[in-house]
């Protein structure tokens, strides 16, 4: 059975987007598992900044030759910045999807609590579930 | 053999000559002119050359076996091809007189007829283009069948999770909601999921029949009853009609509409990937809803022997036009051609033995491939690319190595229900000893595949070319083999 | 006739290997009182009886073998190749499938890298697909791709009354359940009246070019306009047009579509044609359908391969955004040959044939008495005529003398009574163009 790495300073999503709260900022990109089972990525939509998005929005679109993904949002928040590196190396959410694969990073707005956001044993056993 | 015909342009080379401008010439309006046109210079013999030996680099059901499944890769007969190249259909302009196109609307609605009558019908549209626009034409139609009725809560369509792709597109592209369905272990649709999914929030269900597994849904009309019960209309994907003619009228069964493909079942050619023809047929509920314009009867003649005048029309409450002019008259052509060599007892006969060679090849598969549906089938049947002990093999590489034998894959993948899903369609027009050397072949990778995986992981060996590196296809984006002039690159925005 | 190639022997020895006595045991799932209905159907013929009854079929209409055609309207009579024909009708391209298996079929897959360079050239966008329907189909697709460009925040589309009435109507059939509004072609406007209406809601405004009634007219400041309220702008283009005029690219275009029906494909009463679509790099990724991209094999050789495909409806399902999954392969093919053919001067001579010959006919129709041509704007190879009769009056006059005439345009533009639109094209020689402008002068009398 694969091991995939799931950093325990992080959140996670059921649909394997990952979220790092310093402060009211959010950095969100995707798991290991995710990198893994799309295998090599080739395209990442990223947002626009500034764009003020609901928790459960959709976020961006990450592809690879066999699948395209709607990445969600797992709080509400404004768009602050976004990693352009992926535009020539979205390679590196394959590489290293909790360092240099980050996609965004959101304001959030209003309450960071999810309640369908896992901690990160939870995330490592749902994985193991699939 | 990897020039482009770009790569074998001269400067000043024509292939064409037209004639000289024979009337006094005009000005042209100068700021609206291009500079340059970056097309090939070439002659036609270089012409002729460059697509006759591209033509060798493709398999094509003229060259070889061709059991792709779902698609139904039948004999092309080539009477059609003639037929849909005379001059009065060829060179028949689409906005001709209804009185200066008789021949080709009396060709439309007959074989609008025909089709309703195929499969118990009341009506049918030739309109659309492809089998995904005749499942949007179908859908767009139990919307306004609704509509119509003035019920506006069915916003959604049932779809078994065997269905093909374009079915959950299609229920989204007429803004409707998708509830995927389960299949039970026989491959049949779960009815106890069905039963408490129908509700009045239910617009109607489409499914494929035979289902996409290649087996007779086994309560097919437990599934309609359901359906109706709760007031929602039954679409049939009639992909797999070649398992039908004379089988089975959908209509009879209960359906409401359905989809044919004529480049499947009705042998008009696929070309390369279309041009296709998706005709709709309709039971009386959904005639007036039907996409046009359709060929009617105008006024009916008034001597026994005489021709009716023919018409286009649309339909009183048409959901539209789904494409400009009336539709694929090409494949109208060759399928009534088809349909009218055939005629009704010969229909029966292409079902009949599309069936028998499904079965014939399932049966001699037994035992070395494993079924998941282990039951007689219909025009196809699944089967898996896997073998026990030895995981590097899967069904990707079955079918690349089918091709260094000259036989292209079955469909693999799909159903997404299957594991490591191969889908075999021999079609009825494959004789016997071609089938058996498909088994002998199939056979023989199986222990290849034991006694020496990589002849099947490296696999295909002996195609133009191996296989691709679809990352760099998709992360480079090369899409064309001439840069686009200076003024592109300059210009302000994106 | 038949094309089942099964002996009796053959039969038996394959039952036997299913483990079953008839074909009949082989239906047993199919509900009994359904299985095996009687088909009101004619009886079977043979290949020499099935080729008599097509010919009659088809000699029973007005084709351009016995007409000269002055109709065009978004069909055209144009001049083939004899070889466009010939190489169609190999069967390695006629009846090969899709090509989602790039080894088995790289003829197909390189045809098609060809036809996306010559559309992408000839309209000046980065990348074409491989591929719609038609025309209309290319631009209710088009409209998806600018909807998704908002990502579904704008709803508003804007249509130039000068459109194809049936690839506006196309629009509409596709996107009725979408909650757009789409507008702008209830009326006859200028394109700095058409640009008013251009608000923050606006997702996409098309126009054509040439236009439906045949008038070639410069977008450029419309493009600016559009831009400016952060919207697209896509042109429905005639490829012939374009083998002359400035690409729409070049003139500010987001995404140019169209019918490739007049590259070398013949009219057929409607279809099947080929719908084109192309547009810049930043809607690439939002293409519907096919396309091929270059990459190379194992050994590093260069070859063809579909990419882009998981955005497609066989992976994402019902959240593709489009169901297609064919293109117009075939078709798509016969422009490709087409256009290699009659190469840059060829189809550039033919474009300049039609200009002339057109312009020669308008300028001879116009001195007739009781007729008016639409004048003051460039036009192509079709124009308006205001004639002293109905058009179907016009057109019996013509048909006498051998000439399929104009289209009427008051079947679809009630404002347009009394209209016809000629279309005159290479076919055409002088001596019938003399011959139409005598005989629509002796209907006026």
């Amino acid at each position: 059975m694969a091991n995939w790495n799931t950093p325990e300073d992080l959140k996670y999503l059921k649909s394997d987007e990952w979220i790092r709260i310093v402060g009211e900022v959010g950095t969100i990109g995707v798991s290991d598992y995710a990198q893994d089972q799309l295998n090599d990525v080739v395209f990442v939509e990223l947002p626009e900044v500034g764009k003020a998005l609901k928790k459960g929005d959709v976020l961006g679109v990450i592809e690879s030759v066999k699948a395209a993904s709607d990445l969600l949002m797992p709080v509400s928040g404004e768009v602050i910045e976004v990693n352009t590196s992926l535009k020539s190396r979205p390679d590196q959410v394959n590489a290293d999807p909790f360092g240099s694969g980050w996609i965004a990073k959101v304001r959030i707005t209003g309450d960071a609590d999810n309640p369908d956001l896992m901690d990160a044993a939870a995330y490592a056993a749902y994985c193991q579930t699939r | 053999m990897t020039e482009t015909i770009y790569d074998k342009s001269v400067p000043g080379r024509v292939g064409v000559v037209l004639p000289k401008v024979d009337v006094p010439t005009s000005d042209l309006p100068g700021d609206l002119l291009r500079d340059n046109l970056d097309l090939p210079e070439v002659s036609e013999l270089q012409v002729v050359r460059h697509f006759t030996n591209l033509s060798g680099l493709n398999h094509a059901i003229d060259k070889g076996f061709y059991p792709l499944g779902s698609c139904t890769m039948k004999y092309n007969p080539k009477i059609n091809e003639d037929a849909a190249r005379l001059p009065g259909f060829a060179q028949l302009h689409p906005l001709s007189d209804d009185d200066g196109s008789q021949g080709a609307l009396a060709l439309m609605h007959t074989l609008q007829g025909w089709l309703a009558e195929i499969a118990g019908f009341k009506g049918a549209s030739l309109v659309p283009a492809a089998g995904a626009q005749g499942e949007l034409a179908g859908i767009l139609m139990i919307r306004a069948y609704h509509a119509d009725r003035g019920d506006s809560r069915r916003t959604k369509i049932l779809v078994p999770n065997s269905a093909h792709g374009t079915n959950p597109a299609t229920v989204s592209m007429a803004g409707l909601s998708v509830v995927e369905l389960p299949s039970d272990e026989n491959g049949d649709v779960d009815l106890i999921a069905l039963r408490a999914a129908c509700d009045d929030t239910v617009a109607g269900m489409m499914i494929t029949v035979p289902s996409t597994l290649g087996v007779f849904e086994e309560h097919i009309l437990d599934v309609i009853e359901a359906v109706h019960g709760c007031g929602g209309l039954m679409y049939m994907d009639g992909a797999n009609m070649n398992a039908l003619l004379g089988i089975v009228k959908p209509g009879e069964l209960g359906f409401d509409v359905m989809h044919y493909n004529l480049h499947k079942t009705f042998s008009t050619p696929h070309g390369g990937g279309g041009p296709g023809c998706g005709a709709v047929a309709v039971g009386e509920k959904l005639t007036p809803f039907l996409p046009g314009p359709i060929a009617v009867i105008a006024e009916e003649a008034e001597h026994e022997d005489d021709a009716p005048l023919y018409a286009l029309r649309m339909p009183a409450k048409s959901i539209g036009r789904l494409k400009a002019f009336q539709g694929n008259f090409g494949m109208h052509v060759r399928a009534y051609a088809y349909i009218r060599t055939y005629g009704a007892a010969g229909l029966r006969e292409v079902s009949r033995h599309a069936v028998l060679n499904a079965n014939y090849v399932r049966s001699r598969l037994r035992g070395v491939y494993t079924m998941p549906y282990d039951r007689i089938c219909a025009h196809e049947f699944v089967t898996e690319g896997r073998f026990e002990g030895v995981e590097s093999v899967h069904a990707l590489d079955i079918s690349k190595r089918l091709m260094d034998f000259g036989i292209h894959p079955p469909t693999n993948y799909f159903p997404l229900i299957v594991h490591e899903a191969l889908l075999i369609e021999p079609t009825e027009t494959e004789d016997k000893a071609t089938l058996d050397a498909f088994v002998d072949v199939m056979l023989q990778i199986a222990s290849e595949a034991k006694e020496n995986p990589t002849l099947l992981t490296e696999a295909p060996h002996v195609t133009p070319v191996g296989r691709l590196d679809e990352v760099r296809a998709a992360k480079e984006l090369v899409l064309c083999c001439r840069p686009l002039p200076d003024w592109a690159h300059t210009q302000a925005g994106d | 006739m038949s094309y089942i190639p099964h002996t009796d022997v053959e039969r038996q020895q394959m039952l036997a290997a299913i483990g079953v006595t008839t074909i009949e045991d082989l239906f047993e799932a199919v509900p009994a009182r359904f299985r095996f209905p009687e088909l009101d159907l004619p009886e079977g013929m043979s290949e020499l009886e099935v080729s008599a009854e097509m010919q009659a079929l088809a000699e029973a209409n007005d084709h351009g073998g016995d007409f000269a055609i002055f109709r065009g309207a978004g069909a055209y009579h144009h001049y083939t190749p004899a070889a466009v024909g010939h190489l169609l009708l190999r069967g390695e391209f006629l009846t090969a499938y899709t090509p989602y298996q790039p080894e088995m079929s790289q003829g197909t897959l390189q045809a098609i890298f060809e036809y996306q360079t010559m559309i992408s050239q000839m309209t000046g966008m980065d990348a074409a697909n491989a591929s719609h329907y038609d025309g209309a189909t290319s631009l209710a697709e088009a409209v998806t791709v600018a909807l998704e460009a908002s990502r579904r925040a704008r709803k508003k589309i804007i249509l130039s009354y000068g459109i194809h009435p049936h690839y506006r109507a196309v629009v509409r059939t596709y996107h009725q359940w979408n909650g757009l509004t789409i507008t702008g072609d209830d009326a006859e406007r200028d394109y700095e009246a058409l640009a008013a209406l251009i608000d923050k809601d606006t997702a996409l405004v098309a126009v054509a070019y040439p236009d439906f009634f045949g008038r070639v007219r410069d977008f450029r400041a419309l493009a600016e306009k559009v831009h400016a309220a952060g919207a697209l702008l896509c042109v429905v283009a005639n490829p012939m047009a374009l083998a002359i005029f400035k690409s729409p690219g070049q003139l500010g275009a987001d995404m140019v579509v169209g019918d490739g029906q007049a590259l070398g494909i013949p009219l057929s009463y409607g279809g099947p044609y080929v719908g084109f679509f192309s547009t810049k790099l930043a809607q690439v990724r939002r293409i519907a359908g096919r396309i091929v991209g270059e990459t190379v094999d194992k050994t590093g050789k260069k070859a063809y391969v579909m990419t882009l495909r998981p955005r497609e409806q066989d992976i994402r399902r019902e959240r593709a955004t489009s169901n297609i999954c064919t293109n117009q392969g075939l078709m798509a093919l016969a422009a490709t040959i087409y256009m290699s053919l009659m190469g840059k001067q060829g189809l550039t001579q033919a474009a300049k044939l039609c200009y002339h010959k057109a312009h020669y006919a308008a300028a001879r129709i116009a001195a007739l008495e009781g007729y008016s041509v639409a004048a003051g704007e460039p036009f192509f190879h079709e124009f308006v005529v205001k004639c002293p009769k109905p058009v179907a009056e016009i057109n019996a006059a013509l048909y006498d003398a051998g000439m399929i005439g104009g289209y009427d345009l008051g079947k679809d533009y009630p404002a347009l009574q009394d209209h016809m639109l000629l279309c005159v094209t290479e076919m055409n020689s002088k001596d019938e163009i003399d011959t139409l402008v005598h005989a629509l002068e002796e209907a006026a009398s």
